[in-house]
């Protein structure tokens, strides 16, 4: 968790692969998980509706030409539909390549093991089962009607809270895991993507002939700025790539050129600044910052 | 500082840069579910460039400050993990494990479970006929109006006769069917669901259960009709009430874990409870189809009661030896 807090990111786990390698995925906030539980709850009301109407006009041809039997298709179709939706959306989908339902896919999001392991069938099943608790058994209570008062209306206000602990669980524990993800052994991270950039270094790499900084100019900051400056550069806002070069001269003691370019200075001293400091780190000096010595 | 005036990480990303767009490229295909159309030269590459990239990535943090590039490993990283360590094998083999291995293991890890959810479904059955015997009246408190469908202690001995054969409601046997099986399934998997709350609203589920069949019983054994009635229940409540059983029993597998992780983290004895119900609640959902189908086309079609009890033995037979039959695990080595 140290390195969490270091790089000052609270939705990163470490998540240990069977070789070993900490891959630090993100985990999918609350935001977003209720966000892509609702997509996919309107997906399966939207299909539902669509597909009463069309049974609904079809059902109107079959009872001309079959009578009652053609009725009864109609209805066990739609009954079939509703079970399989209910409950087999999630599950369906989660089975896929993606590991993630349509709303979680829109939200970018993805399930995993928790273990790091194989993404087990059964964990599936049981992450999806246990939306019965989550989902259904509050959705009826509500149904259900308070009577009038007294005792009834008690337990009406009691197994709603009873409820709530179920609906509301991924609130109470940091890595927001529903009931079903407890008991499935599974997390929902964020499905990383994201492309190769350039590196920062191409441009300074072959002007440090010109830019010949002493050690101790270089000795000016550690890799948290060296990690800032390579974002500025990125960015490449002329503003602040100015009051940067500025602010790193004015530390160094540099004398500007009048002719060179904020970029240009700013690249060569990204470049001989990153040299210097994995020239430290092969020796196993890692400089976190400029006041770590 | 080397000829090229390259820095050491620089030649370092650029010596694998074209593996690394080789396996993003490969990626890309496989996300978007064309995993059909990778090749299998291209299938066989992945985890050969998953691991070099995977290797990249820890001497990367170990002596890169190119904060892009390690970026862009951790999540080429983690895309091939997903496709390495994903679920890939096919629905074939998943169904034949399911069947041939994984269901009857996990009902028979569950034996404990099993026998005391039996006990209470059985309770609840003996308490409901005992009340209703002796006070009809009760017989509202157990059944719910629309399953009753007419048959309480209210309705005549005729007709209680007749909705035991069967003729009276076949038209809409389908239906019925369809209904009956998403009403069962339901009922078993909040059952399962239930038993995260440490067990208790499980047992109440089943509990109840037993005690709505127990008051039928006892309805119907009070006109002098207990046999056909038997028969009637039977043919398809083998099927169906094992399969409400072995939902609690998952439930309570759960909830006991939850409740009591002995040496384990909580949440690790809850994980690996759910792992063995999971695969015995989905075993659960087909035993309900089955028992669906036999109540509402097996019950309507077949009205001798000798045959329908022929039937519910025949299914009680077969359920206990698929699960319960000792088998050579050994030889298939799973």
């Amino acid at each position: 968790m140290a390195t969490d807090i270091a790089r000052g990111n609270p939705t990163e786990r470490a998540f240990v692969t069977p070789e070993g390698v900490d891959l630090r995925l993100n985990i999918g906030d609350a935001g977003q998980r209720a966000a892509a539980f609702l997509l996919d709850a309107s997906i399966i009301i939207g299909v539902l509706i669509a597909l009463s109407l069309v049974l609904a006009l079809t059902g109107v041809g079959a009872v001309g030409a079959a009578g009652k039997a053609g009725v009864e298709v109609i209805a066990v179709l739609w009954l079939a539909a509703f079970f399989f939706l209910r409950n087999f959306y999630f599950t369906a989908f989660e089975l896929s390549a993606a590991a993630a339902t349509p709303g979680k896919r829109m939200m970018g999001l993805r399930v995993a093991a928790r273990d790091g392991g194989r993404l087990k069938a059964e964990a599936i099943f049981t992450r999806n089962a246990m939306r019965e608790l989550e989902v259904f058994l509050p959705l009826s209570i509500m149904g259900a009607r308070a009577a009038e008062g007294g005792v009834d209306a008690w337990i009406y206000v009691l197994s709603f809270a009873w409820a709530g602990i179920f609906v509301f669980f991924p609130l109470f524990n940091k890595d927001r895991l529903r009931v079903g993800d407890l008991v499935g052994g599974t997390w929902v991270v964020r499905t990383p993507r994201r492309k190769l950039t350039r590196d920062m270094a191409d441009d300074g790499a072959g002007r440090r002939a010109i830019y010949d900084f002493t050690t101790a100019q270089l000795d000016a900051y550690g890799a948290k700025e060296l990690h800032v400056l390579e974002t500025i550069l990125r960015d490449s806002d002329r503003k602040t790539l100015r009051d940067v070069a500025e602010r790193i001269s004015g530390k160094i003691g540099w004398t500007r050129d009048p002719h060179e370019t904020d970029r240009a200075f700013l690249s060569a001293y990204y470049a001989a600044l990153r040299e210097r400091l994995e020239q430290k780190l092969l020796m196993g000096v890692r400089r976190r910052d400029k006041h770590d010595v | 500082m080397s000829a090229s005036g390259l820095l050491k990480s620089q030649r370092f990303r650029q010596a694998r840069e074209d593996d690394w767009r080789r396996l993003e490229r490969l990626m890309d295909k496989a996300e978007k579910g064309a995993m059909a159309k990778l090749t299998d030269a291209e299938i066989l590459a992945v985890p050969v460039l998953y691991r070099s990239t995977l290797s990249a990535l820890s001497v990367a943090r170990e002596t890169s400050l190119d904060q892009g590039l390690i970026d862009y490993l951790e999540t080429l990283s983690a895309r091939a993990y997903f496709f390495v360590y994903g679920s890939r094998s096919t629905l074939q083999d998943r169904l034949t494990g399911f069947f041939s291995v994984e269901w009857p293991a996990a009902v028979r890890g569950l034996w404990r479970e099993t026998l005391i959810s039996a006990g209470l479904m059985l309770f609840g059955a003996l308490v409901a006929g005992w009340l209703v015997t002796i006070e009809p009246e009760w017989f509202y408190a157990f059944v719910p109006g629309e399953l009753a469908g007419g048959r309480d202690p209210a309705a005549s001995t005729a007709t209680l006769r007749a909705t035991l054969d069967g003729t009276a409601d076949a038209e809409g046997l389908s239906t019925f069917a369809a209904f009956l099986f998403t009403h069962n399934a339901q009922v078993a998997l909040l059952a399962f669901a239930l038993g995260f709350a440490l067990c208790l609203p499980t047992a109440l589920l089943v509990l109840y259960n037993g005690a709505t069949v127990g008051a039928f019983v006892a309805l119907f054994a009070s006109r002098g009709l207990g046999v056909e009635a038997g028969g009637w229940l039977l043919i398809h409540g083998v099927t169906e009430l094992f399969a409400v059983i072995l939902a609690g029993a998952a439930g309570l597998h759960i909830g006991w874990s939850v409740a009591f992780p002995g040496q384990r983290r909580r949440l690790d004895a809850a994980s690996e409870a759910g792992r063995t119900a999971g695969v015995a609640m989905a075993g659960v959902v087909v035993m309900l189809l089955a028992a669906g189908l036999l109540e509402g086309f097996g019950r309507q079609l077949i009205t001798d009661t000798f045959a329908r009890y022929g039937v519910a033995a025949v299914t009680g037979l077969v359920w206990a030896l698929y699960f319960y039959a000792p088998r050579r695990e050994a030889v298939h080595g799973h």
